[in-house]
């Protein structure tokens, strides 16, 4: 058939799928649905026969681009957002912390290992802290943990109305170390490195200087509670960094760049659990860490069961294949 | 026999320009243009002026709120530096509004749109190819890479393609149609097309060199040529 017959021939069906593209572009969405699955089928029959026949490259082009259009549309993600994260939540992401257990693991080590040797060694060289943290910041810690003080943490010489600010400052904060631990592991892991030994390390110096100057009350039992999600969370975003690095260090039997977009596709998973976590660490934070109403020992408590319940959901949920349903 | 002859059809060779090819699930070879460091920068500087805009406009109207006022400010804060081109790219087929102004959109390898996992990966992983400083390692991978694919995007598996227009239908010359003196093949039928079709951009010196080089197959006199090419093209598409 020559060109002009089956350009004559099929013209009006490529002005309405475009006619349909346009409006399925814009978001509209109509009856034209039920028939677009055919009319795409028919167009990448017609693109195959123009390009056997050797039509013209106007024409192959032309349809082409109408191809491309009808499969960026045919293509498209529907998925139900809400269900998939409850899913998710429920039972994929401690199904994958435990399937990631070695980075998981190296990663908690090099957290926890750095925060409690460093905590220890600023405990019984108290001058040690000097090298890491500077004076000034050190003079606003023990400001914030002062056993006078009202309200713990940051922002804890200001009044109550302030739960909201307290509350954003903690998501931007957190989740942005969150993200550059996970980003920088990037550069083979090296920055994910770095980023768990250094806050492990400053952490732990800071943990080490108020216990030994006795603010170990107000310091610990603000901690203890939203510490359960924040800091497994910052082990968890390590965790998908180190992965990371270790895909384009040691590829195995994959090309390199495949690796690393398979460890991508996992880690990024990993991160929108952390995601969840350090939003639920940051209304802990805002609203009961910072409380100081309620004695000590009750948020040692509440702070135990928070870390069980970490332990527990790490460690139990999704264990049954069924359950999310 | 040389080895080669046995093996089955021949790869197509890659194509000459930064194209990019993928076969769909339907058979059919989508092609690709990915788009380069200079439009891919100009969309981001785009982007950048919007949010700087809405950090402004927001921040000028949450400071009437007092505290309440700036936690939101932080959330806002949060969500555009993080969350402006994921969201954006996810339910805006690819596209966030620099892109658009550019004609750009985000693909993954394959050719399907972007969905929440690759999108989430390729700007968080932003942060790395800023490093050192100015984006430069996302420049020098960008530069380095055949499909222009910062570092973000080799982790994600995304591409940022151009969107298409429809080019304008060529002028073909008006010459009677004209059998071909001998059966063609395809990539000879395919090449005479495009010679009538991009008639219109080449000059007339460079169209007579280019059809005289055809004159002695065709057995004509070489200034003829360049009307019989046209004749063959024109019996090619229509009746002849």
């Amino acid at each position: 058939m020559k060109q002009q017959r089956f350009e004559q021939a099929h013209q009006r069906e490529w002005q309405d799928f475009a006619t349909q593209l346009d409006a399925l572009e814009r978001g509209k969405s109509g009856a034209e649905y039920r028939r677009f699955g055919a009319a795409y089928r028919r167009l990448c029959q017609h693109l195959a026969l123009a390009e056997a026949r050797g039509y013209s490259g106007h024409l192959v082009e032309r349809l082409g681009q109408l191809a491309l259009r009808g499969h960026q549309q045919l293509y498209r993600h529907r998925e139900h957002l809400g269900a998939r994260s409850i899913g998710f939540l429920l039972a994929g992401f401690p199904r994958l912390v435990r399937e990631e257990w070695r980075f998981v693991l190296t990663a908690g080590l090099l957290f926890f290992g750095s925060l409690l040797g460093m905590g220890l060694l600023v405990y019984f060289f108290p001058e040690l802290i000097y090298s890491l943290v500077s004076p000034e910041r050190v003079a606003q810690m023990e400001a914030m943990y002062d056993p006078d003080a009202s309200r713990l943490g940051r922002f804890g010489e200001r009044g109550s109305g302030i739960d909201w600010l307290m509350f954003g400052y903690y998501v931007m904060n957190n989740v942005g170390i969150a993200f550059q631990t996970f980003a920088s592991g990037l550069l083979l892991g090296l920055g994910s490195l770095f980023f768990l030994l250094y806050n492990g390390l400053t952490i732990g110096a800071i943990a080490g200087h108020l216990i030994r100057i006795g603010y170990q009350d107000n310091f610990l039992s603000f901690i203890v509670g939203h510490g359960a999600f924040e800091l497994t969370a910052i082990v968890l975003s390590g965790a998908a960094g180190l992965e990371l690095g270790w895909a384009l260090l040691a590829p195995g039997r994959l090309r390199r760049d495949e690796a690393l977009r398979r460890a991508a596709a996992r880690s990024v998973r990993l991160i929108a659990g952390v995601l969840a976590m350090l939003l639920i660490a940051a209304f802990i934070e805002a609203y009961w860490s910072s409380m100081t109403f309620v004695g000590a020992p009750l948020k040692y408590l509440v702070g135990a069961l928070l870390w069980l319940l970490v332990a527990a959901y790490f460690l139990l949920a999704g264990r049954d294949r069924h359950a999310p349903d | 026999m040389p080895p080669h002859a046995t093996s089955p059809a021949k790869p197509p060779s890659p194509p000459l320009d930064t194209r990019y090819s993928v076969e769909t699930p339907e058979g059919i070879d989508l092609v690709l243009h990915p788009a380069g460091l200079v439009p891919r920068a100009l969309a981001f500087a785009v982007d950048l002026g919007i949010r700087g805009l809405i950090l402004l406009l927001m921040s000028i109207a949450l400071a009437l709120l007092g505290e309440l006022g700036l936690g939101l400010m932080s959330l806002l804060f949060f969500l555009v530096t993080w969350w402006y081109m994921v969201l954006f790219e996810v339910l805006n087929q690819g596209r966030s509004p620099g892109k658009q102004l550019l004609g750009l959109r985000v693909v993954h390898d394959d050719g399907t749109p972007v969905g929440w996992s690759a999108s989430l990966t390729r700007n968080l992983l932003r942060f790395v190819d800023i490093l050192p400083f100015g984006y430069t390692l996302g420049i020098l991978s960008c530069l380095a890479h055949p499909a222009f694919k910062r570092l973000g995007d080799l982790a994600a598996g995304t591409l940022v393609i151009y969107r298409e227009k429809p080019a304008a239908p060529p002028q073909l010359p008006e010459v009677a149609p004209l059998p071909a003196p001998f059966p063609l093949q395809l990539a000879e039928q395919r090449a005479l097309l495009d010679f009538a079709e991009r008639q219109s951009s080449l000059s007339l010196e460079r169209r007579r060199e280019l059809a005289e080089i055809l004159a002695e197959p065709l057995a004509v006199p070489p200034e003829q040529a360049e009307a019989r090419i046209d004749g063959i093209a024109r019996g090619l598409l229509g009746p002849a």
